[in-house]
């Protein structure tokens, strides 16, 4: 019977290619929606990801994230090293500043000021140059972002000159990271340097990076500098999540995702749902038939959750596709999906909301067919 | 209340006593049948004649065992069928009884021996026994060479020989038809109640015909006419102002 119910379904081609459509295209929206929406929110904690052999964040106990910071003075990366557990600490400056490209143009970017002698805080990956040309008077290493905003495509940024703040920067090296929340053009120099690139304030230090040595923990370590200074300290994880809740408690973003993911599940119900009601409608004298020969409602049961399984089944299967290619295709061709990913909750995720639809809409249309008489059929 | 605790089995193939049905309609009880005793035997085609709302439909699905009445008793081939739990009907008219409907009620998108195979494939036999089993039924109403067609490539007099396959490839006791001619020519219509005849009617078997086609009366064995709810001639022929 399972075989007729099929049947009965890819027949009718029309139909059929509907109820697909709208799984798919729920599915796409979902799925596509939600990864953008998780890989937006981890921008939020891009900077913390890229420097990834930092234990603890050190900060002033006003600063939230990596961009909402209140600068520190520079004796606090004494005070953090007094700290005992501290294996290393380095200084880490954030910054915005104005950037003149070749073109004219004006660009606001971020200077990271790096620690000059280790230079940690620098990302790991370069797409060009290497961290020796760093130490080079001037030197700053441009992200993905500003390699394709500040610079035409046909130009090779290296050696190029910027006017930085009004001071000469040398493009001698290019940072193979992810954009920030904001996709703005991140510029990375030496620490020394970045205090001439930014504006001059009392203080300018933005972060201590730490790292706790070996046999102290992260959160202990957090605990003694928290005592023993009076800064805020935050593991790297945790300050990493505090990005992404900045983003969601002050941003409307989680609302609009939200509302298009909610769509995507609206949208997915109103198709499938209305499709599969009028495939039901169509073929209920032959449900009927099938009840009055002898077909009980077990396996009429069976007959609908096939039907409905197998459009699920494809449709979710279409819909992560499309979505992947587009998050592949998107990640490959611009920018601003660099280092995308679909982490594997969402389709788990978006199995479920498909589920929920082929559920609520299948136990309509069955309900529908169950109640239908066999005698119907002689009427 | 229906059921036959208190009526004894007579042997007939069909044994309808004390037939009742109600219908609920605004508010309202409506009595579609009265009482109805009727028993029919084995080897006979069996008309049901009667204007749109005389009951035969009710009395036709009550025989079937697709409609519960709401008194009286029914035995089809000895079985007190509506003593039976729910499934346990379904599964006795999957076994007993071929249905014969006025649109065919063919599925669209499957062909025609797959059709006629619809009872044997519920029953659980493999598919493709089944569908050659619909086929070699195809073949002896003449239509074997439509076995692999759609419904929608077939004529109605081809669609209404698939449903008469469907209806026999499982061999019931009983095969019960509703208006089988109505959606035909006067010619199909005949080709077809020929074959019904010539096919389905066996000495083990019953056959019960509703319609109000009088140009295949004289095919009949027995002619009942039904008038509000109650049988009003039971004979061979209908009479001469029935006609």
């Amino acid at each position: 019977m399972i075989w007729i119910a099929i049947r009965m379904l890819t027949g009718d081609r029309q139909k059929f290619y509907g109820l697909v459509f709208g799984i798919a295209f729920s599915t796409l929206l979902i799925t596509q929606q939600l990864t953008i929406f998780v890989n937006l929110l981890n921008r939020g904690a891009t900077a913390v990801h890229n420097i990834a052999t930092v234990d603890v964040w050190v900060m002033d106990p006003v600063s939230r994230t990596q961009d909402v910071v209140f600068p520190l003075p520079s004796t606090a990366l004494d005070q953090v090293r007094s700290v005992p557990g501290v294996a290393w600490a380095v200084p880490h400056l954030r910054a915005g500043a104005a950037v003149r490209t070749p073109d004219g143009d004006l660009e606001g970017v971020t200077v990271v000021g790096v620690d000059d002698t280790t230079l940690i805080g620098l990302p790991r990956n370069l797409i060009a140059g290497t961290r020796d040309d760093l130490s080079v008077p001037s030197s700053v290493f441009v992200d993905d972002v500003g390699r394709t905003r500040l610079f035409p495509e046909d130009v090779d940024p290296i050696g190029a000159r910027l006017e930085l703040n009004d001071q000469r920067a040398v493009v001698r090296g290019i940072v193979d990271v992810d954009p920030s929340f904001t996709s703005q053009v991140v510029l990375y120099t030496r620490y020394s340097n970045a205090l001439n690139y930014v504006p001059g304030t009392r203080n300018r230090l933005s972060f201590v990076l730490a790292r706790a040595a070996p046999g102290v923990a992260p959160e202990e370590l957090v605990r003694r500098i928290e005592t023993q200074t009076g800064l805020k300290a935050r593991t790297r994880e945790d300050f990493a999540q505090d990005g992404v809740t900045f983003i969601i408690e002050n941003t409307g973003i989680p609302i609009n995702f939200g509302i298009t993911v909610a769509l995507g599940f609206i949208v997915g119900i109103a198709i499938v749902g209305l499709t599969f009601s009028l495939f039901i409608r169509d073929n209920i004298k032959q449900f009927g038939a099938l009840k009055a020969i002898g077909v009980h409602n077990g396996k009429i049961r069976a007959m609908v959750a096939a039907q409905a399984g197998l459009v699920g089944l494809i449709g979710y299967g279409l819909g992560v596709l499309m979505a992947t290619l587009f998050i592949s295709i998107g990640g490959a061709t611009s920018v601003d999906f660099k280092g995308f990913y679909t982490p594997w909750q969402i389709p788990l995720l978006t199995l479920l909301a498909v589920a929920l639809i082929i559920l609520g809409t299948g136990w309509v249309a069955l309900r529908r067919v169950l109640k239908t008489e066999p005698a119907a059929v002689f009427r | 209340m229906s059921g036959c605790a208190d009526v004894t089995d007579n042997g007939a193939a069909i044994s309808v006593t004390g037939i009742a049905r109600d219908f609920e309609a605004g508010g309202q009880t409506l009595r579609v049948l009265h009482g109805i005793d009727l028993d029919v035997q084995a080897g006979q085609l069996t008309y049901l004649v009667g204007e749109s709302g005389s009951g035969k439909t009710t009395l036709i699905s009550i025989v079937a065992g697709i409609l519960y009445p709401t008194e009286g008793c029914v035995r089809v081939f000895g079985t007190d069928i509506y003593s039976l739990s729910d499934r346990a009907l379904v599964e006795f008219r999957l076994n007993t009884i071929g249905f014969i409907f006025q649109q065919y009620n063919l599925i669209p998108t499957i062909d025609a021996a797959s059709n006629a195979a619809v009872p044997l494939i519920a029953q659980g036999m493999n598919r493709e026994e089944a569908t050659e089993r619909g086929r070699t039924m195809l073949e002896r109403l003449g239509i074997g060479d439509q076995a692999g067609k759609l419904p929608s490539q077939m004529s109605g007099g081809q669609q209404q020989r698939v449903a008469i396959a469907r209806a026999l490839v499982h061999e019931p006791k009983l095969v019960v038809c509703d208006e089988p001619t109505a959606a035909l020519d006067a010619k199909s219509g005949r080709r077809v109640m020929d074959l019904l005849r010539e096919v389905a009617v066996a000495s083990d078997r019953s056959v019960i015909i509703v319609t109000h086609d009088n140009r295949i009366f004289d095919l009949a064995d027995r002619i009942l006419i039904m008038e509000d709810g109650r049988i009003t001639h039971d004979g061979t022929d209908v009479p001469a102002n029935e006609r």
